[in-house]
């Protein structure tokens, strides 16, 4: 190992090691995503000794350099000597737990999440612990907010003492005075709780959980709720109605709108965390609240949640409940002034026919798809037209067959290009759920319309839409009502529609086979590689290179060879090149 | 002679920027501010530049030295910009700085032009690392062959060093021009305010903000008012209030919806019949608003008065004081001369019991709110030695002219001191004319 060619061996090493101070942020960065390699080198007595502390001081540097380094002093520990020696990563890591920068701290904590599990029980309470109180009682909310993170991980493996000192240390954070570092210790509350004892759970956590649900800012008082679920699970079902439902009820009318939003974003997880029989009591009249908010957002929130809230009612009261409390404030969410609000449940409401059942949906369900489907809002609509499924299994498509095409042919000509990629998008999906008849009859002239789009991404769009077709309803069915039509295209006087046949040949003709692709689409390209614009003949070119492989090998030879050598002695250097091109990649030449 | 606050009496402490009359364009201060310990002063110039001030700790035990502040960090915080879009140019002018609570040894301030907010570091180094494998310490290159150990480098200590460096960049989020940006109290989020729109940053996310509040009409013609300024409640993080330019305050509250739209409260004084004029309008509109540190009261500022407001009073301000009265008869050359549409800020000092404000003729104005006094002080070269107490002024409005007092004929409007800012506990106070910085503070006796 050693020896005359060891210079050589250090050589790109000290390049690594010069360059985690020079100017360039990517070479620093560079040097620093191969700090195990330096590491390596340097064996684990001069890491410890010379590199740690070296990097301990650099943290004045760029976010992404000491978010690189915080990353990988998490997978540090056998570079250092292992487990025996892990406490030495703890300083480093300390100082990137403080700076400014969120992603970084949020890595540091990370990695020191991670390594205290590489620390022994003694090593954990001689080094880890006190790291953690210096951090919770350090004079910036940076690093206190960083302590709240690494509670959780120490607390299980450490005396009682300790963890004593830790559950005290928790609930001054708590009350700090700094929102930044009470919303820090609100959002670890679920956590924490998840590792304390019982006992500890129903006396310090509860308090903790009803002060923060109190907040004054509601920044803090909204990640309680999140706290919330978390507490909800650990408790046995007998406490949970006094120690943690006042406090559900309050968020769930809190005067901030931001709370209720959380409730509402929260609330399938609320309702499995609680159970059935308090769902019943209290969560329905909660959800009925949020669905009628005042607040557009906390109603589209809550829209968003309609079909799981219902799906995990209990089953023996499930239809009762929805159909008497959770269908009324549907239907008037059909209507809401919102288009966010009514987008929201239009993604989800179709969910409920599979719920409901077929008598149901028919006829209490039906009318709220129809509407929809006829929404001014083409968002809404697209979201019906996307669901479409789950309606198919209960009621078959035919119910809606009527309304659903009027309203597809609208956002099919919408003037909004996105709108029409939209329903593009949905194509292959309807055409699977309506069958090839009625397609045939209803759909199929939309989808040729859409080829001669004036924008480009829609033409696209149609071009993949048609390959996706093929794939559904097979080769004679495209060689029937497709191919004509796209190999018609190559006469029309527009050149973007001559390319466009060539784009829909490019995508058709794997999924239309040999047969149809050498007899029918062959001659058209050939054809058009003496068309007058060169940007036809050089896709032309790219053309017959994509579909050679097709072709059977005799046409490639004694067709497109001739066509592609005539093309790489054009006068246009695009089309010269893209002939070429062609040339080597079939091997023709 | 009394001045607010019982007996004190302002000295002069130091002045900052060039002597000379002949005063360039983009040395003209925009804004002034103190951070929240009043250990550092920054000011915005129409250069776009930020220069901020660090008190010295020396003499911390005597206090009739009190320490000086000497220039700490100055940057190019913005540049002219060219909008290609709708050809306009955009200026460099710093509009508003605002510190950031301190989050650790760091320090972070906001500073905006018309268009762009910027969120800045500042922060100190003192050590560099030394030691290269590949070459000497003056940078000649090594043999690569005589490498024979690999060498670590080490920090060694080295001159303080203070470095200013952008950490993000709020942009596109406003049409017309941003006339305020205020950090809320959750310490995450900040406003900030353009003619017809108020928006709603986090202050780690710069590729989305939310519109909290929108006055534009659907059809511009019936436009009739615009915000003139709007500030974060100091302590409440769900209140924030904005003025304008029709003399109304609007306070919203957060909580009841995500666009506030609707006010919780509006405050605004019945108008006085006797004194309807062509102007009253103009003149009425707010040019500042601020809430005092305790939070129980705001102080806005129009175009002849400062007004105190109290938060739970909509009809009427509790206290109103004259800034500068005999104006009125003048409001006609006023608009001529454009300076009717001047800006003037305004602000508290450190327990709410004075506010200050500015005027003409390098004039500024203090007014005791406990005894109901009132001073007028002079900005100026002529009384600028070291600890030399300032003269109250007086102007006299028609009639006889007593010794030491100015007629308004002879009042100087090009010196006008739009930005001044008091020390956050102390009795230091910053005031900008055009293109100086004073720093006075009172005399301890």
């Amino acid at each position: 190992m050693a020896g005359a060619d060891g210079d050589d061996s250090l050589y790109p090493i000290a390049v690594l090691i010069d360059e985690l101070r020079n100017e360039d942020v990517q070479l620093r960065l560079n040097s620093i995503k191969k700090l195990s390699t330096i590491a390596l080198a340097l064996g684990v007595e001069r890491t410890r000794t010379e590199l740690l502390p070296f990097l301990t001081d650099t943290i004045y540097d760029e976010d992404e350099v000491l978010l690189a380094l915080a990353e990988q002093l998490g997978n540090f520990t056998m570079l250092v000597g292992g487990p025996e020696y892990v406490h030495c990563l703890l300083p480093p890591l300390e100082s990137l737990a403080t700076v400014e920068e969120t992603v970084v701290r949020d890595k540091a904590v990370e990695s020191l999440r991670k390594i205290s599990q590489e620390h022994s029980p003694v090593d954990l309470e001689v080094h880890f612990e006190p790291l953690v109180k210096r951090l919770a009682s350090g004079d910036w909310f940076t690093s206190r907010t960083s302590a709240c993170g690494l509670f959780s991980v120490c607390y299980p493996r450490v005396s009682s003492t300790v963890k004593a000192e830790i559950r005290q240390h928790f609930r001054t954070l708590c009350s700090d005075d700094t929102p930044m570092v009470r919303r820090a210790a609100a959002s670890k509350l679920g956590e924490f709780a998840k590792v304390l004892e019982l006992d500890y759970v129903k006396s310090d956590i509860i308090s903790l959980f009803t002060a923060l649900a109190s907040d004054e800012q509601d920044s803090v008082r909204l990640l309680a709720v999140e706290a919330c679920v978390s507490i909800a699970t650990l408790l046995p079902q007998e406490d949970l109605e006094t120690l943690v439902m006042p406090t559900l009820r309050q968020a769930a009318e809190d005067k901030s709108w931001r709370v209720r939003y959380m409730v509402a974003d929260k609330f399938s997880e609320l309702q499995k965390a609680v159970g059935p029989e308090i769902t019943k009591n209290d969560l329905v009249p909660a959800f009925q609240n949020l669905l009628k908010d005042c607040e557009a957002e906390v109603r589209a929130a809550a829209a968003n949640k309609v079909k799981e809230f219902c799906e995990n009612l209990p089953e023996d009261s499930r239809e009762q409940i929805i159909m008497t409390h959770i269908l009324p404030c549907v239907k008037e969410l059909v209507s809401d002034t919102n288009q966010h609000v009514k987008s929201a449940l239009a993604s989800v409401i179709m969910g409920l026919s599979t719920i409901l059942g077929k008598d149901n949906t028919i006829e209490h369900l039906l009318p709220l798809f129809l509407a929809q489907l006829k929404d001014e809002c083409p968002e809404v609509r697209l979201n019906i037209i996307s669901n479409l499924d789950c309606v198919n299994e209960v009621i078959g498509i035919r119910q809606l067959s009527q309304s659903l095409l009027p309203a597809i042919v609208e956002l099919a000509e919408d003037a909004k290009w996105r709108v029409r990629l939209a329903i593009i998008e949905y194509m292959p999906l309807l055409a699977g759920q309506l069958g090839v008849e009625f397609f045939d009859e209803k759909l199929n002239t939309l989808c040729m319309a859409w080829l001669i789009d004036h924008v480009y991404a829609i033409r696209e769009a149609a071009t993949c839409n048609l390959m996706k077709l093929v794939e559904k309803f097979g080769a004679e069915w495209a060689q029937n009502t497709i191919v004509p039509k796209v190999l018609g295209m190559a006469n029309d006087p527009n050149y973007l529609h001559r390319m466009t046949t060539l784009f829909c040949i490019n995508a058709l003709s794997e999924a239309c086979g040999q047969d149809i692709t050498t007899k029918q689409m062959l001659p058209v390209v050939l054809k058009m590689s003496t068309d007058q614009v060169a940007n036809v003949r050089f896709n032309v070119a790219k053309s017959l290179q994509k579909i050679g492989p097709v072709i059977d090998s005799s046409a490639l030879q004694t067709e497109v060879k001739p066509v592609l050598e005539k093309l790489a002695t054009d006068t246009d250097m695009d089309v010269k090149y893209f002939a070429q091109e062609a040339i080597s990649v079939l091997v023709l030449a | 002679m009394a001045g607010p606050g019982g007996d004190m009496q302002w000295c002069f402490s130091q002045v900052k920027g060039a002597i000379d009359d002949d005063v360039a364009e983009a040395d003209i201060i925009s804004t002034v501010e103190f951070n929240h310990t009043g250990e550092l002063l920054a000011t915005g110039d129409k250069g776009g530049r930020v220069v901020i001030f660090q008190q010295e700790i020396e003499n911390k035990n005597l206090p009739q030295f009190r320490s000086e502040y000497n220039v700490y960090s100055t940057f190019q915080s913005h540049e002219p910009e060219f909008d290609y879009l709708k050809s306009l140019e955009i200026e460099e002018k710093i509009n508003k700085i605002r510190w950031l609570p301190q989050k650790n040894a760091a320090q972070f301030l906001l500073s905006t032009n018309d268009k762009t907010i910027k969120l800045w570091k500042i922060s100190e180094r003192d050590k560099r690392p030394e030691g290269y494998n590949l070459k000497e310490e003056d940078g000649r290159y090594k043999d690569p062959n005589s490498i024979t150990s690999l060498r670590v480098p080490v920090l060694i200590p080295m001159d303080l060093m203070v470095e200013a460096s952008p950490r993000r960049v709020f942009a596109n989020a406003h049409t017309y021009h941003i006339n305020s940006i205020s950090v809320n109290s959750d310490e995450e989020t900040y406003l900030s305010a353009d003619d017809l729109r108020i928006n709603l940053w986090n202050l780690e996310i710069t590729d989305r903000s939310f519109n909290i509040v929108d006055i534009k009409p659907a059809n511009m013609e019936e436009l009739t008012e615009v915000i003139t300024a709007a500030e974060f409640h100091p302590h409440q993080c769900n209140t924030f209030v904005y003025s304008s330019s029709k003399g109304t305050i609007r306070l919203c509250d957060m909580r009841a919806s995500a666009l506030c739209d609707k006010q919780s409260k509006l405050f605004e004084e019945p108008e006085d019949p006797s004194n309807r004029s062509f102007f009253s309008e103009i003149i009425s509109s707010i040019s500042d608003v601020k809430f005092s540190h305790n939070g129980r009261y705001m102080m806005t500022r129009d175009y002849l008065s400062v007004k105190i407001w109290d938060l739970n009073m909509e009809s009427r301000p509790v206290e109103t004081y004259q800034v500068h009265e005999y104006l009125r008869s003048k409001l006609c050359s006023l608009y001529e001369n454009d300076c009717i549409f001047d800006k003037f800020e305004c602000c508290w000092n450190g327990n709410d019991t004075v506010v200050m404000t500015g005027s003409y003729n390098n004039f500024f104005r203090m007014f005791d709110r406990g005894q109901r006094r009132d001073v007028t002080l002079e900005a100026s070269r002529e009384n600028s030695k070291p600890m030399q107490v300032l003269k109250p002024r007086k102007v006299c409005a028609g009639g006889k002219r007593k010794k030491d007092e100015i007629s308004v004929d002879s009042l100087d409007f090009n010196k006008k001191i739009l930005h001044t800012a008091w020390h956050p506990q102390d009795n230091i106070i910053a005031v900008a004319t055009t293109n100086n910085l004073y720093i006075f503070q009172d005399k301890v006796n």
